[in-house]
Formats: structure tokens, C-alpha cells, sequence
């Protein structure tokens, strides 16, 4: 059998155990040698910081997490509920902000303001929560955006998508599924429809236009495999898919980016003042 | 040619020389310890892998004090170590030196600086210009880094010069987490045991373990036999001290039972590529037309 014939899930096959003790010794070295010995993150009930929070329980010891939930008014109860079990089932250090204040009180003078805007603003509003307890605890903003979502730019700039060190962003989003399946993730959390939980009934594939299972497939072959738009074509994907996503990954390139500097100096920042990221760890 | 190695699967702190090199002396006498006559560090162990820009901070002759500091360990037992080696012209290679006795007896400068995907050290360092086999109190050894090794030309030029152990300091990279190994640590045991196995000679692979910049290498240093069999393997991701000996008996008994190395017709190969380098750079045919 050729290899496209699989479903995306075996095309996209990956070691779950090797993953998973390669994102746990990433998680130790890179936060060890950054001077902390405590971690933060978000836990919004969905798979992809579920992952994170089980990759945590791994790496560190209960007294060195903080899992901060963080619902709107409109978040649906039961993504509180799968935060909670994921909270219940590690037994860890967990904190509830509700930043319904926050936000609203922001935008008090603007009822009119986009789903998009608020959207915005709650992404933003809990990466500030998040860096504050980091600033409180010593403790380092771990990331839980997926490379599907970092590829489509489906995230929100200096909001859910700011983070110190990332460990699940070279995972596309059914290998997250498989990976959360070897950790032991609940049933719900691995079965419910993704979402951003901006607003009741949201999910990210009515949002996005297309299924995980179907980008996932398309992004790996693009990205990963570095096939020609001539060879996505013949594997059978649609050509106005193929440039639907590659037209989105490329414009949402600044979102994975540092902002671009104008030169002017012998030596700049990000072009040829070029110093790993680890440096002086 | 018999004698004990031990391959220091270490974690290098990233552009840290003085550190490293006290780390080296602390690994060697470890090693010493367990009876170790050579000892091997990684691809660049006195500096750490992805320096970039440091790549020029942590440069350091031959001659200064923290490179000293790990060649005078050397009256204990060999070693062969890692360094960005900066040459009185100024020059920087990835450089692998094996000292002996409290002197150099070898530097080997990467041939083949990977430069591509993941890897930009063609920016940094020069590509070095000479293979050759070299003497050793235990032995006749080749040295190669890491991506020299995967140009076959590289142990088939340090075969043919008399090499009977095959030396690769490595610093390579896991991925992908596909199958139950590492890829990458797949395709160089593959490697490993082939060129092992088709030379007659002992390989030394030690790798380096720990992350950098999120990527991490994965270990798996390991000694492999002239008949290709992988005698010692560490475990991955950790840092250890693999141990293994080294014995003429089998050298001999392999070379003795499949005598590739007598049969090999090394003027048959040298007329064949004289022959293709005229034809690429002698004003016929370039390569770019095959």
C-alpha cells in the first residue's frame, strides 16, 4: 500500500513514548538551566494543555506547577469541568481566575467591539495573568500552542500564543491525540471537538473550514515532507485547499516571529547579532 | 592493539569553556578510574553544539589555557575532545584533537561542516583539508566528526591509511520520534555497523546527550566490533561513561576470515576517480552534467 493511502493518523505516526521522553527532557534542561525550578501554564480543558499539564506531572514534582485556569462568562462549564479532572487526576497546584472583570471592563465603553477583538483581549487578558504568576513564583511560562495552530496562525499574538519554552509545538494536532492517548489524558478531553471556547458552541474546525484530520494531512506533506504544489495535487488534495492553507501559513508568518527590526547598524539584533536563544544557560 | 575506551556521553554547558574543561579532567579521571586507557568526548565538548555567534567567543587556540588544562590530563590516559579551534590565522574549524602523554599527536578538522536544514556551520567554520590515518600509543586510529562520517570517502581514505579504530566524536540531533528508536540514531548505527563491518575495523561512536535551543541529542554512544556487531551502547538521553575493550584478537580474527582489506585494489580506485576528477574539473564534462 502507498503510504498517502493512510489515514492521516498513520501517516502522521509517531513514537508516543519517544515523543514523550523527548518533551520531558526538554522540559527539564530548558527550564533547569534557565535559573527556575517551577513552571505556569494555562489549563483550559482542552487536549493540547491537558498534554502539557501531564508532560509537567512528569517532569517535575507537584511543588514546582501551577496549572491557572482561566474561564469567561462564556466559556462553556464544561471545559472547566475537564480542567478540573486534569487537576483531580495529577493531584496538582492549581489556581481559578475568572477574568470575566477584566475583560468586560475593558470593553465597558465599547459594547459593539468584534467576537474577534474579545476574543483578542481574553487571550491577552490570561498570558497576562500567566506571566504575572511567573513574575510572583519564579516560575516559567510553559507553552501549549500545537504546530497546527502555530502553521495556521490560528492563535492570537502576544496572547495564547506567548510563551518562555514550548513543548508541544512540533506536534500537529492528531499526533497531540496520540500522544494524549500514551499519557493517559480523559476520554472526554481526547473525544470532544476542539475548541477555542471564545463563545458557547465555537469549535475550531467549523471556524477554520476544515478538519484537523483533512489540514493535518496537507501541512505534513507541505511542511514536513517539502512536496511541490504539483505533488500535493497529484496525492489528491484540492488545489484551492493547497492554497488556502499555504496562502494562511504564509501571512501568518509574523505571528511566529520576533518583529522585524529596521537595520542600521554594522551589527542587528536577529540578523547578524545571531546568539542561541540557551545562551549564557 | 588491545586496550580499554570509554566514550563520556556528556551534556556540555553551552558556551562555557573553562566549565567544560574542568569537567573533561573530572570525566577523565572517572574514566582513568575505570581502567580506561583512551577516552573520547563528542563533537565539540569543550563548547556545546548550536553556539552560533558564540561559535567566535568560545574559540580558543591550541595553546590557551583551557585546552592545556585537558591535554595536560592526558598523562593519565588519551583523550580525544571537541574545541573550536581558532589557527594563528585566525581560522576557525571544528576541530577533534587526540592527546597523549601531555601532547597533541592529532588534529582533525571537519571535512565536512553540515550546512543545511537544521545546520549553518559553514557560517562559522572553515572545511578542513586533510584525512589521514595517525599513530597513537594504542594503535593506528582514524578521526572523524560526526558528518564526515557520512561521506563514505572519508573511512574509505582512513581504511586505506592504515586505520584499524574508527573514532567519531558526534553531536547529532534526535528526530524524528517516529519509531522506537530516535531516526537519526538508527540511520548511524546502520552506518556504524556497515562500515564496521566492511573495513574490519573497531568504530567509536560517542555522542553527546543533553538540549540546546530545544533540540536534543539523544546519546547512544556505542563501540562496534570488526565483524558488526555492537559490543557497548549507552542508553539514550542520559549522561554516562560507556566502557568497553578493545581487542587485536578480534581485530585479527575478523580481518584473518573476510579479507576485504587485502582484496581492496586501491589503484583501481584512485585511476577510476582520477579519471571522473579530470572529467569534472579538467575541462571536460562538469559534474552538474551527470
Amino acid at each position: 500500500m502507498n503510504r498517502f493511502e493512510r489515514s492521516t493518523e498513520e501517516l502522521l505516526a509517531i513514537s508516543a513514548p519517544l515523543a514523550v521522553e523527548m518533551m520531558t527532557r526538554f522540559l527539564q534542561d530548558e527550564v533547569t538551566k534557565a535559573g527556575f525550578s517551577k513552571v505556569v501554564f494555562g489549563l483550559s480543558g482542552g487536549i493540547d494543555s491537558a498534554v502539557v499539564a501531564y508532560l509537567a506531572a512528569r517532569a517535575f514534582d507537584r511543588g514546582q506547577i501551577l496549572a491557572v485556569l482561566m474561564p469567561y462568562k462564556t466559556s462553556s462549564p464544561a471545559s472547566l469541568d475537564d480542567a478540573r479532572r486534569v487537576v483531580e487526576q495529577l493531584d496538582l497546584p492549581s489556581e481559578i481566575v475568572d477574568i470575566t472583570p477584566m475583560v468586560d471592563a475593558f470593553f465597558a465603553g465599547d459594547p459593539e467591539a468584534s467576537a474577534l477583538r474579545r476574543g483578542n483581549r481574553m487571550a491577552r487578558e490570561r498570558m497576562c495573568v500567566l506571566y504575572d504568576r511567573s513574575a510572583r513564583d519564579g516560575a516559567l511560562v510553559i507553552g501549549t500552542s500545537n504546530k497546527t495552530e502555530l502553521l495556521l496562525g490560528y492563535g492570537t499574538q502576544f496572547g495564547d500564543l506567548a510563551s518562555a519554552i514550548n513543548p508541544i509545538g512540533d506536534l500537529y494536532k492528531t499526533q497531540i491525540r496520540q500522544v494524549a492517548r500514551y499519557l493517559g489524558v480523559p476520554k472526554e478531553i481526547q473525544e470532544k471537538p476542539p475548541s477555542a471556547d471564545l463563545w458557547a458552541d465555537q469549535t475550531d474546525e467549523q471556524e477554520l473550514g476544515f478538519t484537523y484530520e483533512e489540514v493535518d494531512r496537507l501541512l505534513y506533506c507541505m511542511v514536513d515532507l517539502q512536496y511541490s504544489r504539483r505533488d500535493l495535487v497529484s496525492l489528491g488534495f484540492a488545489p484551492r485547499f493547497i492554497d488556502a492553507v499555504a496562502k494562511r501559513v504564509r501571512i501568518n508568518q509574523f505571528k511566529r516571529r520576533s518583529p522585524v527590526i529596521a537595520k542600521l547598524s554594522r551589527r542587528t539584533i536577529g540578523v547578524d547579532f545571531r546568539y542561541p536563544r540557551d545562551w549564557g544557560l | 592493539m588491545s586496550f580499554r575506551v570509554g566514550l563520556v556521553q556528556m551534556r556540555p554547558v553551552l558556551g562555557d569553556v573553562a566549565e567544560n574543561a574542568r569537567r573533561h579532567v573530572m570525566w577523565v579521571e572517572k574514566a582513568k578510574g575505570a581502567g580506561c586507557d583512551l577516552v573520547v568526548f563528542p563533537e565539540l565538548s569543550l563548547t556545546g553544539y548550536l553556539l552560533k555567534d558564540l561559535a567566535v567567543d568560545c574559540a580558543r587556540m591550541v595553546e590557551d589555557r583551557e585546552v592545556r588544562q585537558v591535554i595536560q590530563a592526558s598523562r593519565h590516559a588519551d583523550i580525544v575532545f571537541g574545541m573550536v579551534e581558532m589557527t594563528k590565522r585566525y581560522t576557525l574549524y571544528n576541530t577533534a584533537l587526540y592527546v597523549s602523554g601531555g601532547e597533541v599527536v592529532y588534529r582533525h578538522h571537519k571535512v565536512y561542516p553540515p550546512t543545511y536544514g537544521m545546520f549553518e556551520e559553514s557560517r562559522y567554520f572553515g572545511r578542513g583539508k586533510r584525512v589521514r590515518a595517525f599513530d597513537a600509543p594504542g594503535g593506528r586510529f582514524g578521526l572523524m566528526i560526526c558528518e564526515d562520517a557520512w561521506h563514505p570517502s572519508v573511512p574509505y581514505i582512513l581504511n586505506e591509511d592504515g586505520a584499524m579504530v574508527l573514532i567519531i566524536p558526534s553531536a547529532s540531533p534526535a528526530r524524528p520520534a517516529v519509531g522506537e528508536r530516535v531516526g537519526s540514531q538508527e540511520t548511524w548505527y546502520r552506518t556504524l555497523r556497515t562500515y564496521a563491518q566492511l573495513f574490519g575495523v573497531y568504530v567509536l561512536f560517542a555522542n553527546r546527550v543533553g538540549v540546546e535551543d530545544g533540540v536534543a541529542f539523544y546519546g547512544g554512544s556505542a563501540v562496534v566490533d570488526p565483524f558488526g556487531e555492537i559490543i557497548a551502547a549507552a542508553p539514550e538521553f542520559e549522561e554516562t561513561l560507556l566502557v568497553a575493550d578493545v581487542h587485536e584478537e578480534v581485530l585479527q580474527r575478523s580481518r584473518l576470515t573476510t579479507p576485504l582489506g587485502r582484496d581492496e585494489q586501491l589503484d583501481v580506485t584512485v585511476r577510476e576517480l582520477g579519471r571522473i576528477y579530470e572529467g569534472c574539473y579538467g575541462g571536460g564534462r562538469s559534474s552538474e552534467s551527470f
